[in-house]
């Protein structure tokens, strides 16, 4: 069953955090798209933790103890091997903290964009959504009756 | 053990009829019983959803399915919500708790329970029949159908004839790759029976495409039973409460219900009288206040003389079966379902198990649960390659889901869990589920043939889900209906075996599940009831 205290990270925990969160989703120049340590998006996903807050938490001292001591002192190499292994692991932890990261990464107006998609809610403008090729029902019509009933198969 | 009428604790005035939940079946039954002109009063524990609160209104709209709009009640954890321990079953328990009930949160595949599924004993040998079938509750799938206002197509081979109010969703792009593979197989499929408006229907507007029915339709497109059976039924003079959580059922020394203990919106606690109990509080919700209802004269729970109530719990596992093509699909654009395949429902034993299943096609998915799951699935990776590998991903997936029909067993039950309680006190429910055999070789079978279907629509990288399965939030069973007291908790129109005046409605009166989505036979079933009790009004009780 789930716990669902708010949880505020301590400034230690957010520099993990935020370093943690550039290796799972950076920057790429390639997709115009920024990382997950962006300014902006960082702050939503701290902003937006919720349910996940202790999930997170227990995340980022796991990372710690992989690197026997702070995250945050490690050189560039060495953190993006540690925060791999961190992320290979199928714990619940690392699932709430992929979901943390991804949910609010996913929603930025910049990313938004870079997959060709409005930066806006679905609501109220909606989407539009082509009829398809109604002609391939042809071949479903003139089938025999398929449902059975007491008295078996065909009409 | 229940308390006993009290003259300290506040009591309401006599009604007539009291109805416990507002859901899918508490709403029908309300609107139908409404024409008798008796004094009709609902309780039901959560509050009216706005629509401008529907997380299609916002930008964290994906985000909100993980929080309040989370289908599983453990995760919302709002304060209408109870806790469910379902610690000791794969199948999690997804509901919403608020006018309109699960149909708040529903996706709305509205199909029908098919001839043969109340019937599965005589024609295959296992479970029980139903006491009624599909031809006592075809007028009434008829009146529920322009109720809720139904998109299809008629003419589905697969089911008697019968006529959706609508046209159907389109096919899009993601429909038409479907239908292109499943016809070179040579297997069924048609467009879906949904209940979401594809013109303007009884005053409500049409769909916009918005693509997240699931967790409320901010458009009022979708059939949830807070904007078609109840502004209707409070029309026609029915008291809708809310926020009113009902603790238990009262009995009197005649050994008839004299009506419920409930807590008011301000928490005090309540007696309502009621010269008639109805009960359409769900499969977990109903047993749950059965057994917190026990008393000296009914010391194993209220209406539980057969020691069936809880027991038989259905879930309908529900494996979904993922893949991925080159070029760009419908996605998050469209209402979620477009079209089911109905070629492996029927029996055949060759196949190594009994009944069958749906193949629910589906559309695609918004950009966070793309990543989210594709994360979860092992598809999308962390890192570098993070952007290129999301981008053969993004709006390109197929999905079909496979909607077994996992038959009654009487171990798979809801019992009270001994220390988990909501926030009003009161015992919260404890499930323990297996799948049974049956069903496991039923699952393989449909992950192999959606497999074979994504194959032919061209589709890679697929995978299916064993153990991460879709929580449907079918809730079936566990008050079954029929007519040996023995072996029933209900008879065949609804009424307690053991309590005269005490009825229930909801899916836990299901004798078995079908491989269907319930919520269509779950509100034909309740108007059914309603019409026979309205037949039966001057010898209710006899
Ligand atoms: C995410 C999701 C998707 C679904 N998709 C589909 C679909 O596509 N098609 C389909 O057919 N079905 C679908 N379903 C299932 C469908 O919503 C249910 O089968 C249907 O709503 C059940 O109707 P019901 O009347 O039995 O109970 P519910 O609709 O669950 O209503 C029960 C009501 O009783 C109230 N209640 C319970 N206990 C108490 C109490 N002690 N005091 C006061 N009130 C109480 C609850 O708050 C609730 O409002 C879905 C369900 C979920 C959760
Ligand atoms: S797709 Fe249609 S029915 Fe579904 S939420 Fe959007 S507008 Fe409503």
């Amino acid at each position: 069953m789930q716990t669902n205290l708010p949880v505020t990270l301590t400034e230690l925990e957010l520099r993990s955090f935020r370093r943690l969160a550039g290796i799972m989703v950076p920057a790429s120049a390639e997709f115009h798209v920024p990382g997950a340590d962006d300014a902006a998006i960082f702050d939503d996903i701290v902003r937006s933790l919720g349910r996940d807050g202790l999930a997170v938490r227990q995340a980022l001292a796991a990372l710690d103890e992989l690197c026997n001591g702070s995250f945050c002192d490690l050189n560039a190499g060495q953190a993006e091997a540690a925060a791999m292994t961190l992320l290979a692991r199928s714990e619940p932890m690392i699932t709430a903290l992929g979901r943390a990261v991804l949910q609010c990464y996913y929603r930025d107006d910049r990313v938004f964009r870079a997959l060709g998609r409005e930066a806006r809610p679905p609501f109220p403008l909606g989407h539009e959504l082509e009829q398809g090729d109604w002609s391939l029902l042809d071949a479903q019509c003139g089938r025999p009756r398929m449902w059975r009933d007491l008295d078996g198969y065909g009409g | 053990m229940a308390a006993e009428a009290n003259a300290s604790r506040p009591t309401d005035e006599m009604v007539d009829v009291l109805i416990i939940g507002s859901g899918a079946s508490g709403a029908a039954v309300a609107w139908s019983l409404a024409e008798t002109r008796m004094r009709i009063h609902c309780l039901e524990q959560g509050d009216w959803v706005k629509p401008t609160d529907y997380p299609t209104n916002g930008r964290d709209w994906e985000a909100r399915r993980f929080s309040d709009a989370d289908i599983r009640p453990n995760r919302r954890g709002l304060p209408a919500d109870y806790p469910v321990n379902d610690d000791n079953s794969l199948m999690k328990v997804a509901n919403y708790n608020a006018v309109g009930g699960a149909t708040v949160h529903y996706t709305a595949h509205f199909p029908r329970m098919h001839p043969s599924d109340f019937k599965v004993k005589t024609l295959d040998g296992v479970a029980d029949d139903w006491p009624i079938d599909y031809w006592a509750l075809e007028p009434y799938f008829t009146e529920n159908d322009r109720v809720m206002g139904v998109a299809g197509l008629a003419g589905d081979p697969s089911y008697p004839p019968h006529a959706p109010t609508m046209p159907p969703v389109p096919l899009g792009k993601t429909g038409t790759r479907y239908a292109q593979a499943t016809n070179k197989l040579g297997w069924h499929w048609w467009p879906s029976e949904v209940a979401v408006n594809t013109v303007e229907y009884d005053g409500r507007a049409a769909c916009i495409n918005l693509g997240n029915c699931t967790p409320g339709c901010a458009q009022g497109a979708k059939a949830s039973v807070d904007v078609t059976y109840w502004p209707e039924a409070i029309r026609a003079g029915v008291e809708l409460r809310t926020n009113c959580r009902v603790r238990e059922i009262l009995t009197n020394a005649e050994g008839m219900a004299s009506g419920v203990i409930y807590y008011d919106p301000d928490g005090v606690e309540r007696f309502q009288p009621a010269e008639v109990v109805i009960l359409a509080a769900n499969g977990v919700g109903t047993p749950r206040l059965l057994l917190n209802s026990a008393s000296a004269r009914f010391p194993d729970g209220l209406a539980n003389s057969s020691g069936l109530v809880g027991r038989n719990l259905m879930l309908h596992p529900w494996p979904v079966v993922t893949g991925y093509v080159d070029d760009e699909m419908d996605g998050d654009r469209g209402p979620q379902t477009v079209m089911w395949g109905k070629e492996f429902y029927e029996t055949d034993r060759t196949r190594g198990f009994v009944r069958g299943y749906t193949l629910q096609y589906a559309r695609g998915t918004g950009p966070v649960n793309e990543a989210v799951s594709s994360m979860a699935a092992g598809r999308l990776p962390w890192g570098r390659n993070h952007h290129r590998t999301y981008r053969t991903l993004y709006h390109r997936r197929l999905q079909i889901g496979v909607a077994c029909e996992d038959l009654p067993e009487a171990h798979n039950r809801v019992t009270l869990d001994p220390l988990l309680q909501d926030s009003h006190g009161i015992p919260a429910p404890k499930i323990d589920y297996t799948i049974s055999e049956n069903t496991k070789a039923m699952m393989e079978h449909g992950i192999a043939r959606a497999t074979e279907i994504l194959e032919a629509a061209g589709a890679k990288d697929i995978s299916a889900s064993r153990t991460v399965l879709n929580y449907p939030g079918h809730l079936l069973g566990t008050a079954r209906m029929g007519t040996d007291p023995g072996r029933s908790v209900v008879n065949e129109w609804g009424r307690s075996h053991d309590v005269k005046n005490l009825f229930i409605v909801d899916g836990s009166i299901w004798v078995t599940s079908g491989g269907v989505n319930p919520t269509s036979t779950i509100q034909a079933l309740a108007l059914y009831i309603a019409n026979q009790m309205k037949q039966r009004l001057a010898n209710l009780f006899d």
